[in-house]
């Protein structure tokens, strides 16, 4: 809201910011702490949990031997290809349903069973039919990932409101002026909402596919050490996993605040 | 009746295609076989028993880690939205673990519980659990302070609070969680059941597709994607039922 300068001094803000910054990663470092300090307890073997240090010792053994980057590379490959097409797709769809009645009629109740239908399920059927590589894998990612972003949409764009599209053709807006420069930029909050939610949605689902039909990928490492009684290797799979989730999510939701920087949202103070 | 045959008849259009397209074998019936072999193998199913059998363990599985999730996660938001130590101590974990992957901790399930119901119930659990912590923290954090101030000066102890004030205003919210979680504890069910089980809806689809009975295949496919759309309009039909009394106060 302020964009005053804070009247205190660097050094105390810098304190300040510390401060909230163990505040944020005690519990986390404490997680941790626990961890190890139970797995070296005793009570546990090294293969039901594994301590915390030869975890991270495998992950670093794997990045240092350039193991970890190619699993990574192919988890995020397959990720975002589905992601992005589930975005493209979810978006085209939704304006479509949101301004034309055709589309409506005919996709509103495909999507309204379709979205709370354990899509996963699809799985063994896609494999029938697009084998077990890339291609499937990136297929369910999309399946997953694009209701999310349809629902959004359309109600993003249906709530825009009259007197914005009123005006716009009072001005003279064609219609495909009025799409881009008004019912998209209006309707972004909400479609980035359901962007937000579908990437997660879109990481699960890579890292499921990976498990159950292999090929590498960070999920496909984790079942191949599991298969091995490898159990370091599943845990530091999960270590992975949280971290590239973690980062995804702030990432997409750095790019929000900045693609949204002149919504009135951006001057609210965030609640997650 | 004729309403809903209009909206529904997209979905006629698309079984009829289906039916032609298989019927005159423009793709080879193992890949799509026709609706109506899907539908006497579905019966087939039924009179086996293996269905009833199949669906019995998976149901349980999911009900009980959904239970364990709603009771525990509701609890630990409401916590979290109240007591500051407690936000402090799991808000970040719940941060930290939200964006992950929940199938990612299928074989840790494994190795710490076996191949049996308890994994799956502790997936479902730490699942599903999320979503309904950060729905009753939201919740619980957006009651009307005049509403607590008029509960506290008339008398309700902390307890009491909750119960007769926070909960119900906090009910929303809890709810569209526990509605994220119902969707996510089939998918972990079926997910769970698919890698590694030995009975189970999941595990039934698997056996079924290694064995080339396609037809049987797409019926359970076709049964577990109508579980989850029915379970989700049932909770809907109940969750506005139990928020009856919202609509009318505010009508």
């Amino acid at each position: 809201m302020s964009t005053a300068v804070d009247p205190r001094s660097p050094a105390v803000r810098i304190v300040l910011a510390a401060c909230s910054f163990v505040a944020h990663t005690a519990s986390i470092v404490a997680l941790l702490v626990a961890w190890e300090l139970f797995a070296r307890s005793g009570k546990v073997t090294m293969f039901m949990l594994p301590p915390f240090s030869a975890v991270a010792e495998r992950i670093w053994s794997d990045a240092v031997g350039g193991k970890l980057w190619m699993d990574l590379g192919l988890t995020l490959y397959r990720t975002f290809v589905g992601f992005s097409l589930a975005c493209m797709i979810g978006v085209v769809l939704g304006t479509a349903m949101a301004r034309t009645k055709l589309a409506r009629w005919f996709f509103d109740p495909i999507i309204s069973i379709g979205f709370p239908m354990p899509k996963v399920v699809f799985l063994p059927v896609v494999i029938l039919w697009l084998g077990v590589f890339d291609v499937s894998k990136i297929a369910m990612v999309t399946v997953e990932a694009v209701f999310p972003v349809v629902t959004a949409t359309v109600l993003g764009i249906q709530g825009v409101g009259h007197e914005l599209i009123w005006s716009a053709r009072n001005m003279g807006a064609k219609d495909r002026e009025l799409l881009w420069q008004v019912l998209l930029p209006a309707a972004l909050p909400q479609v980035m909402t359901g962007v937000q939610v579908a990437l997660p949605v879109a990481l699960i689902v890579a890292i499921f596919t990976e498990m159950a039909m292999g090929g590498f990928g960070i999920g496909g490492v984790m079942m191949q050490a599991s298969r091995f009684a490898d159990s370091r290797g599943v845990f530091a799979g999960i270590v992975e996993i949280a971290i590239v989730g973690y980062c995804l999510v702030q990432a997409l939701a750095f790019v929000r605040r900045r693609l949204l920087r002149w919504h009135q949202e951006a001057q609210a103070p965030s609640t997650v | 009746m004729r309403a809903a045959l209009i909206r529904y008849s997209p979905l006629l259009i698309l079984a009829l295609a289906w039916q032609l397209i298989s019927h005159f074998e423009f793709v080879s019936s193992s890949a799509l076989p026709p609706l109506t072999d899907i539908g006497s193998a579905f019966i087939d199913l039924l009179k086996s028993g293996d269905l009833q059998k199949n669906a019995a363990p998976s149901l349980y599985r999911g009900g009980v880690g959904l239970l364990l999730a709603i009771g525990f996660g509701t609890i630990v938001g409401i916590a979290m939205a109240w007591w500051r130590p407690v936000n402090v101590v799991f808000g970040p974990l719940v941060e930290a673990f939200y964006p992950m992957p929940k199938s990612a901790l299928i074989p840790v399930t494994v190795i710490w519980l076996g191949f049996g119901d308890g994994s799956k119930i502790l997936l479902i659990f730490l699942g599903c659990m999320l979503p309904v912590i950060i729905g009753a923290y939201n919740g619980a954090r957006s009651t009307e302070q005049v509403l607590v101030w008029s509960a506290r000066s008339m008398g309700a102890g902390r307890l009491r609070m909750m119960w007769d004030v926070v909960i119900p205003s906090a009910l929303p919210e809890i709810l569209n969680g526990i509605r994220t979680a119902l969707a996510l504890a089939f998918i972990l069910m079926v997910t769970s059941e698919l890698i590694v089980a030995r009975e189970g809806l999941g595990n039934l689809i698997g056996f079924l597709g290694a064995n080339g009975s396609y037809a049987a295949m797409y019926a359970v496919v076709l049964t577990v994607a109508f579980m989850g759309f029915a379970a989700d309009r049932v909770y809907q039909l109940a969750a506005q039922r139990v928020l009856g009394w919202r609509e009318a106060a505010l009508s």
